[in-house]
């Protein structure tokens, strides 16, 4: 469960990039957040993991209050949360197991639970064959499938994933596309920021759109742009 | 802690300690540099305090008796010597010992001096409980009857004690201030390291890292980098030491004062040495760090 209320944030150059939000998502609620860059998308996706902080306003990430907590409790926070990126920032000196495993050992997993879990996260994805290869020996779509399975080794009942088909080819970022709604079938909530108007148009689901640090819209099963308005 | 996460935190130190190659040669230096500096000085401040212990137990007023006092006026005037509170002990020396010392000193030819010729006085040496107390007992024992005068190593006692002051004083300043610049130093190395390793950070804090977990390697790193650190200074102190010593205490033989023999000392300065080396590694380590974990 996902709830913004009044929230504001005003960046030290004056920009507001979130103006008055409020917005709920349940638990197990697919959502687009779609909207032109720099409309406040990344502030919004930053601001859940405490990555940025509002300036006014309530935050509540299932059972953190993210106003109330302290800095030493944001990272019980983020285990709550699994996050993807754009540029999938893998650690280019570990193999694909160890990148996945190291989620895990942060957290202070014990070694047989952290293979049992790196091993059925990667068949997930379908990279179990390529537990052993470094980052760079793999293409754009497998090292996004490797972020994935390490942003959901620990179980995170949240993935919010920041344009994660940004550097990928159509057929690749439907194969991205294909394992985020398997997660989301398991209950996981996802939240994903992205400007692939396919994407959300094929794949429809919650569209919240935000453009000047405001939602202007917030659809169930709705498209890239408001088809509303062009009726 | 776990006792797997520690051992992950040991093996992940070492790992980058051969990672960074050559700024951990770097910060290896700013160690050896500053533990050999201060590895000589604290040699120096601790042979300083020794001696001056050893002078100190040494001060003495030497009471010259006058030529011609008979046995019993001796007896009466050490007892005299003996009342006063400040006095430890006393010691008869007549005067062809004291002759004896004076040809010991500065050769045969003032045998001259011998028998009747001697212009020595009998004297008693007095050791007081305290070195401050001999200049009052040396004044006291001048006003005393029989006394031809009595003289105490003030000036040049009181000028060592201002020289053993100094030197403890500077020393100890100047070891702090050889600190504070290594510390200084191995932080901005390891800084450049972490630097470097700023995506991996933020990726470990990301996925829930606490600050404690990312910040243990790096201090075990800078505990590495004072250990290996310390190692030449230890050698370099240790042989500098035996050779030194070799050196003065002959000498120093012939006189009351000795320098701290090597055995022993050399192995409290060397724990210390490693001591402070792993020290002052891990803070210059975990200052480094307080900037990236700003959340």
């Amino acid at each position: 469960m996902i709830e913004f209320k009044h929230v504001f944030k005003e960046y030290d150059n004056k920009v507001i990039a979130a103006n008055d939000l409020n917005i709920v998502i349940d638990q197990g609620e697919f959502v687009y957040v779609v909207g032109p860059s720099g409309a406040g998308k990344s502030t919004f996706i930053k601001m859940m993991y405490r990555e940025e902080v509002p300036t006014s306003g309530q935050i509540k990430i299932n059972e953190f209050e993210l106003e109330k907590i302290k800095n030493r409790e944001v990272p019980f926070l983020r285990r709550e949360l699994g996050v993807v990126f754009q540029d999938f920032k893998l650690l280019p000196k570990l193999t694909v197991f160890e990148n996945v495993a190291y989620a895990l050992q942060v957290i202070e997993k014990e070694p047989v639970e952290v293979k049992k879990r790196v091993e059925h996260v990667l068949s997930l994805v379908g990279l179990a064959d390529k537990a052993d290869v470094f980052p760079n020996e793999l293409s754009g779509g497998e090292q996004q499938r490797i972020a994935i399975a390490r942003a959901i080794a620990n179980e995170p009942r949240i993935l919010i994933a920041d344009e994660p088909t940004g550097n990928l080819d159509p057929k690749t970022a439907n194969d991205i596309m294909e394992i985020i709604e398997r997660i989301n079938k398991q209950g996981t909530t996802i939240v994903m920021a992205t400007h692939n108007s396919s994407i959300v148009n094929e794949r429809k689901h919650r569209v919240i759109e935000i453009d000047d640090g405001r939602v202007i819209r917030d659809q169930k099963k709705g498209g890239y742009k408001d088809e509303s308005n062009n009726l | 802690m776990k006792a797997i996460t520690f051992k992950r935190h040991l093996v992940e130190s070492c790992k980058s300690l051969k990672r960074n190659g050559w700024m951990s040669v770097a910060a290896f230096s700013a160690v050896t540099v500053t533990l050999l500096l201060v590895g000589v000085l604290l040699s120096i401040i601790m042979n300083v305090n020794k001696i001056a212990s050893d002078i100190e137990n040494d001060v003495q007023v030497r009471v010259l008796i006058d030529r011609g006092t008979s046995q019993t006026q001796q007896a009466a005037l050490r007892k005299k010597l003996a009342g006063l509170d400040s006095v430890r002990s006393i010691k008869f020396s007549s005067k062809e010992r004291e002759l004896k010392n004076v040809v010991g000193s500065y050769g045969d030819e003032f045998k001259l001096f011998g028998g009747d010729d001697n212009p020595l006085n009998d004297v008693f040496v007095v050791k007081t409980k305290n070195p401050s107390q001999t200049v009052a007992v040396a004044k006291k024992a001048r006003g005393m009857k029989d006394v031809y005068d009595a003289k105490y190593g003030g000036a040049s006692a009181k000028k060592l004690f201002k020289v053993v002051g100094g030197i403890q004083k500077w020393g100890t300043g100047i070891s702090l201030l050889l600190l504070f610049v290594a510390v200084f130093l191995i932080s901005n190395t390891i800084k450049i390291t972490i630097l470097s390793r700023r995506n991996e950070i933020s990726i470990m804090r990301l996925v829930g890292a606490t600050n404690g977990f990312i910040r243990w390697p790096f201090i075990l790193e800078g505990a590495w980098t004072g250990l290996f650190g310390a190692i030449l200074p230890i050698i370099v102190v240790d042989i500098g030491y035996v050779w030194v010593h070799g050196i003065l205490s002959a000498s120093l033989a012939s006189t009351d004062y000795s320098l701290l023999s090597p055995g022993v000392f050399l192995f409290q300065i060397d724990a210390l040495m490693i001591l402070i080396g792993i020290i002052i590694g891990a803070i210059g380590s975990g200052l480094s760090m307080r900037k990236f974990l700003k959340i």
